[in-house]
């Protein structure tokens, strides 16, 4: 069997004297997805954050996809997706010069750019700036943006948020599978086990930084969840 | 509390081994995307060169009423044109990376397998290009407005001493620019820390173009203050390197 593609272990990370993450430990092999719950403020990005490189752990054990971070983030970024909230998108840019300009720095071909939009169906109003799409379209090249580069790790905040049923289909293929057609790793924020459990391979119920559910997917139930919001 | 799932999802392949990173781009090429992209922003929104060369014609007026004067020479028109300049870089720093802090593209850059000096590059660069725009427009104003004496014979060596106070305040606005864009107060922090900086290139810039400015026109810009500047510009050039990936962290 491979290397897990995430390996934590202790891991805590604080903003000032507040713990964000307090002692979170998991691993997760390749091809799999690990879906996190919790309510706003349990550390949700803050892991992602951490994981994407972005930020550094205080304390405990961080491998991603086989590097220790901090110190080889270096190996791991390009290697990484993120999704996060904020789009990563400048508003006065298109969407298609902002994914050339993504293509530029994770030295992908502009094709692929084209070949994107045309899958998040946005070809047509690829050269309008980001600023005057609608939410859900601005959603929907943050997808393509996060994908562009393939990439092995895909770490996702609530990846569905304003995206219509229409939309959630077009999205859909491209978090949930690679370009060799495998399927990825993902690390997936969510507040909706109605549609996301059935997505997970392994949960982690976040509440106020610690972990207070860990289990395979298999064997956790929503009430479980709705548990972490009371 | 650690677990490891290995058995749920019992179709999903694993991927067999770590496929190595995409080679990075060049450094150079990271450079000019970056720029290409600030420049982009900038045709879009005309947030930094116009207002600047705005702000520096608008002085020069108020010079001109303010000292009842019809004209200036030496020292004093090379105080104001320093120092109009000096000001007018500071609305270009200032916006330098609001759209990056604020749009998310600071992590969209540092996600990707890059050289995080080509960011300071590409910032310095550009800056280099809103100070070249902006004096393309403030010199022959400055000539027009208030300055007595003919630019033509000064230009060879304002032209020299121009482009090395630029170096300067391009290199130290994206130095505190950089510092400053994250911070709550960032519109106040960073003229405070940009403008003591600027002192020393408005001292030696000043010193060089005096001579130029004057009636007889006597001399050229001075060779110890040129290497001044020169010097000034390496120093904070060394120091923007050392310092600018720390500034990126979060």
């Amino acid at each position: 069997m491979s290397a897990p593609a995430l390996e934590l272990s202790g891991l805590i990370r604080r903003y000032g004297e507040r713990e964000a993450l307090s002692g979170v430990g998991l691993s997760l092999p390749p091809g799999r997805t690990l879906v996190v719950f919790g309510p706003n403020g349990a550390g949700k990005t803050t892991l992602l954050r951490v994981l994407a490189t972005l930020l550094r752990p205080h304390s405990g054990r961080v491998r991603v996809l086989g590097s220790d971070l901090p110190e080889d983030a270096w190996a791991v970024r390009g290697r990484v997706g993120l999704l996060a909230h904020e789009p990563l998108l400048y508003r006065e840019l298109s969407g298609a010069e902002n994914l050339r300009y993504h293509a530029r720095l994770h030295r992908v071909s502009e094709a692929r750019v084209t070949e994107l939009l045309d899958a998040v169906a946005l070809g047509g109003r690829a050269d309008e700036p980001v600023r005057t799409l609608s939410r859900g379209m601005v959603q929907r090249v943050a997808v393509a943006r996060a994908v562009l580069h393939d990439p092995e790790l895909l770490l996702l905040d609530e990846p569905y948020a304003n995206l219509d049923p229409a939309a959630i289909e077009l999205v859909a293929p491209l978090i949930g599978v690679g370009g060799d057609g495998r399927r990825r790793t993902r690390v997936l924020c969510s507040h909706d086990p109605g549609r996301d459990l059935a997505e997970a391979d392994l949960v982690l119920g976040l509440r106020g930084g610690r972990p207070e559910l860990l289990a395979d997917a298999a064997s956790v139930t929503p009430a479980e969840i709705a548990e972490l919001y009371r | 509390m650690s677990t490891a799932v290995d058995g749920g999802a019992a179709t999903a392949p694993e991927r067999s081994e770590q496929s190595p990173a995409r080679p990075q781009p060049a450094f150079w090429s990271t450079v000019a995307a970056v720029m290409r992209k600030e420049l982009l922003v900038e045709l879009r929104t005309l947030e930094s060169v116009p207002g600047m060369s705005l702000f520096a014609v608008t002085t020069f007026v108020v010079f001109h009423f303010a000292l009842n004067r019809g004209s200036v020479e030496g020292d004093l028109a090379a105080g104001i044109l320093w120092v109009t300049l000096l000001f007018a870089a500071i609305l270009g720093v200032n916006r330098l990376f609001v759209a990056d802090a604020d749009q998310g593209g600071f992590d969209g850059f540092l996600l990707a397998p890059v050289d995080r000096a080509a960011m300071l590059v590409a910032k310095v660069a550009t800056l280099l290009l809103y100070l070249l725009a902006l004096e393309l427009v403030a010199v022959p104003a400055f000539s027009i407005l208030l300055l007595g004496p003919s630019v033509g014979p000064a230009l060879p060596g304002l032209l020299a001493t121009l482009a090395l106070g630029d170096v300067g305040v391009a290199v130290i606005g994206t130095l505190v620019a950089a510092m400053a864009v994250r911070t709550r107060s960032r519109d106040l922090l960073g003229p405070l820390l940009t403008l003591p900086l600027f002192v020393p290139i408005v001292i030696g810039g000043a010193r060089c173009t005096a001579p130029l400015l004057e009636f007889a026109h006597r001399s050229g810009p001075s060779g110890r203050w040129l290497a001044t500047l020169g010097v000034y510009d390496l120093v904070f050039g060394l120091l923007a390197y050392a310092l600018f990936d720390f500034l990126l962290e979060d």
